[in-house]
């Protein structure tokens, strides 16, 4: 266990990575398991006497743990920056914030570029397959090691947001309050469509060596950036895509080739190009399977309302955005209707944004204003000073 | 401003400590917060106004960004003690469906409609031959935002035929404080300015113990935090 904190800001930053011992392994949906489990996660701020002020923030897709500190290979501002801080939404100074990196990830927590202990070698396709149910359940594990019994709130946007719902679901004894940010109870056909196509273009690559890429010393660029490229299209909306770019070219008239013309090929270029050096290929065939498995109604026997049954204890805040098709606010609505029929307390928002579904990422001060009211309503209801 | 504390004060008194309420158009969420703080219940609000729900939020209250004509069915059977619809059911595409989904998602209802017979409206129509801007029903009739207007007589003629029972009934002018009526008698048809029902369906037994007249001569000592407050934001535009 290596743990250190250092003073960032005006508040304490601390975490590292957690390493449970051979005998406490990871138990997995598929029947698998994963042992020895790492996790590597961020902390901010700090946890009270009581233990009653932790907010566990889920990441999205290619998110990591690096929420609101400098990003170790990008060298940019962590990925929730803009809400997590000194007198943001998420404020250290009030809260004990913890940010991990899911399971299958490839930013220090075990997935398909750790060493599989059988055989010295990257696991590559050796990785066992991982839910979303997986991912919150190695949450739980560290959330247990580090001493807290009840957070305060789990929050989450996207595949983040599932997480979320799998919290509610799984350990709804251990959670206060819940925010779920654009996100839905399961994947639908069109979601799993746009995973596959970016499956395949990992797949395809050469590079990929059948998923041995890292042994073979190579690695699958190409695959990688297009699998990236075709996704951040479902990240904007169309309006969004319009205003940024319309027809407008990279440099006068036209190259009468294969150029990027178009200012819009030249982003998704630059979009594709610069994932390549922060994110693993396996890892993301991994994490788009589990976001295509997730179904949580599912799960409980076909009924969504069934999933929360137990949840009654939880308050809950679901948000989406009016121009998100990727998870479009009605995904959210069913979300809401499902807990109402369990008799769950939940408030539901649909943001009005023209910036598709990456506008939780981005300036959106109603976001910011629902955070904000949510989390300081509930805090005090839980008598957080 | 005073009217619709007067609205408040009577729906205070009639929901049962502990209830589950749900405020349909629950703008800021002051009743809500009110009904929380006196009589400690179990509040949902429905609200369309982005700045009303992120207002509702702030308080520390549970609110559906939704329309009422449109998301009630997102509500499960008997979920609730008690649906609140106040002053907003003739501004509904579909009242009577509305109506009977309120009765559906909760065992009674609170709903306050302005009657459309009081004389004041009648006169305004027969003097003046102009539609009517009154207290209660201060707009033009191009930017109305109420497409449904009823009298008392329309409105309890609805309750017959949706099978509801008429639990208590209300008449509230100008701030005065309410005034128990019988909605039956064709004089309060002239006399009401604004009603305000509760509600139940007729197959259900009457609730056990509750008081033949709801709005009964005992005067409450004002909770507080009663005090004049602003004026409720129009729930739905």
């Amino acid at each position: 266990m290596t743990a250190q904190a250092q003073i960032g800001g005006s508040f304490e930053t601390g975490g590292g990575t957690w390493r449970f011992p051979a005998n406490q392994p990871l138990h997995l949906d598929s029947g698998g398991r994963i042992a020895p489990l790492e996790i590597a996660y961020k902390t901010y701020g700090q946890l009270n006497e009581t233990r009653s002020n932790a907010v566990l923030v889920c990441h999205a897709l290619t998110g990591d743990q690096h929420l609101a500190s400098t990003h170790p290979v990008t060298g940019k501002p962590g990925w929730w920056s803009r809400v997590v801080g000194p007198g943001l939404p998420l404020d250290p100074e009030r809260y004990f914030i913890v940010c991990t990196n899911v399971v299958g990830g490839c930013m220090g927590t075990t997935g398909p570029a750790s060493t599989n202990p059988e055989t010295g070698d990257p696991y590559g396709l050796a990785f066992p397959v991982i839910t979303i149910a997986d991912m919150v359940r190695a949450q739980a594990m560290l959330i247990e090691a580090l001493g807290i019994e009840t957070l305060f709130a789990v929050v989450g946007g996207s595949m983040g947001g599932m997480q979320v719902l799998q919290w509610a679901a799984d350990y709804p004894e251990r959670l206060f309050s819940a925010v779920c940010i654009a996100a839905a109870p399961r994947h639908s056909a069109q979601n799993i469509a746009f995973h596959e196509v970016g499956r395949q273009a990992i797949m395809a690559d050469p590079n990929w060596v059948g998923g041995a890429y890292l042994k073979a010393g190579v690695r699958p660029e190409k695959g990688l950036a297009v699998a990236r490229m075709a996704a951040h299209i479902t990240y904007l909306s169309e309006p969004a895509l319009q205003r940024k770019f319309g027809r407008e070219l990279q440099r006068d008239g036209l190259s009468w080739g294969f150029d990027a013309d178009f200012q819009v090929e030249s982003y998704l270029r630059h979009q594709g190009a610069s994932f390549v050096d922060r994110f693993d290929a396996n890892s993301y065939l991994y994490i788009t399977r589990a976001l295509d498995y997730f179904d949580l109604a599912g799960q409980a026997g076909g009924s969504l309302a069934e999933a929360f049954r137990k949840a009654r204890g939880v308050k809950f805040c679901v948000l989406s955005f009016s121009s998100d098709w990727l998870y479009p606010t009605a995904e959210s609505r069913d979300i809401v209707r499902a807990l109402n029929a369990a008799g769950c307390r939940a408030s539901f928002v649909e943001i009005e944004s023209d910036k598709g579904h990456d506008a939780f990422f981005l300036d959106e001060p109603q976001l910011d204003a629902t955070l904000r009211g949510f989390l300081a309503a509930q805090a005090s209801a839980r008598g957080l000073a | 401003m005073t009217a619709m504390r007067e609205d408040f004060r009577e729906i205070l008194r009639l929901v049962r400590p502990g209830a589950r309420v749900l405020d349909v158009g629950c703008g800021e969420g002051e009743l809500l917060e009110l009904l929380t703080r006196e009589k400690r219940v179990d509040g949902q609000g429905l609200e369309i106004s982005p700045e009303g729900v992120s207002a509702c939020l702030a308080r520390g209250l549970a609110v559906v960004q939704g329309d009422g004509d449109r998301d009630l069915d997102h509500f499960p059977t008997r979920a609730f003690d008690y649906a609140i619809l106040s002053k907003t059911l003739q501004q509904m595409r579909e009242p009577r469906h509305v109506l009977s989904e309120l009765l559906r998602i909760a065992d009674q209802a609170v709903v306050s409609v302005p009657n459309f017979g009081h004389w004041k409206v009648r006169w305004a129509l027969l003097s003046r031959g102009r539609m009517p801007e009154t207290g209660a029903l201060p707009e033009p009739w191009w930017s109305t935002p109420n497409i449904h207007l009823c009298t008392l007589r329309d409105f309890t003629t609805l309750c017959e035929e949706l099978d509801l029972r008429i639990d208590a009934c209300a008449a509230l002018e100008g701030g005065r404080p309410a005034r128990p009526i019988d909605p039956a008698k064709p004089i309060e048809n002239w006399r009401a300015e604004t009603a305000l029902f509760l509600l139940s369906r007729r197959t259900e037994a009457a609730p056990e113990g509750m008081p033949q007249n709801l709005f009964g001569e005992v005067e409450l000592p004002t909770p507080e935090g009663l005090a004049p407050r602003p004026r409720r934001k129009k729930a739905r535009a």
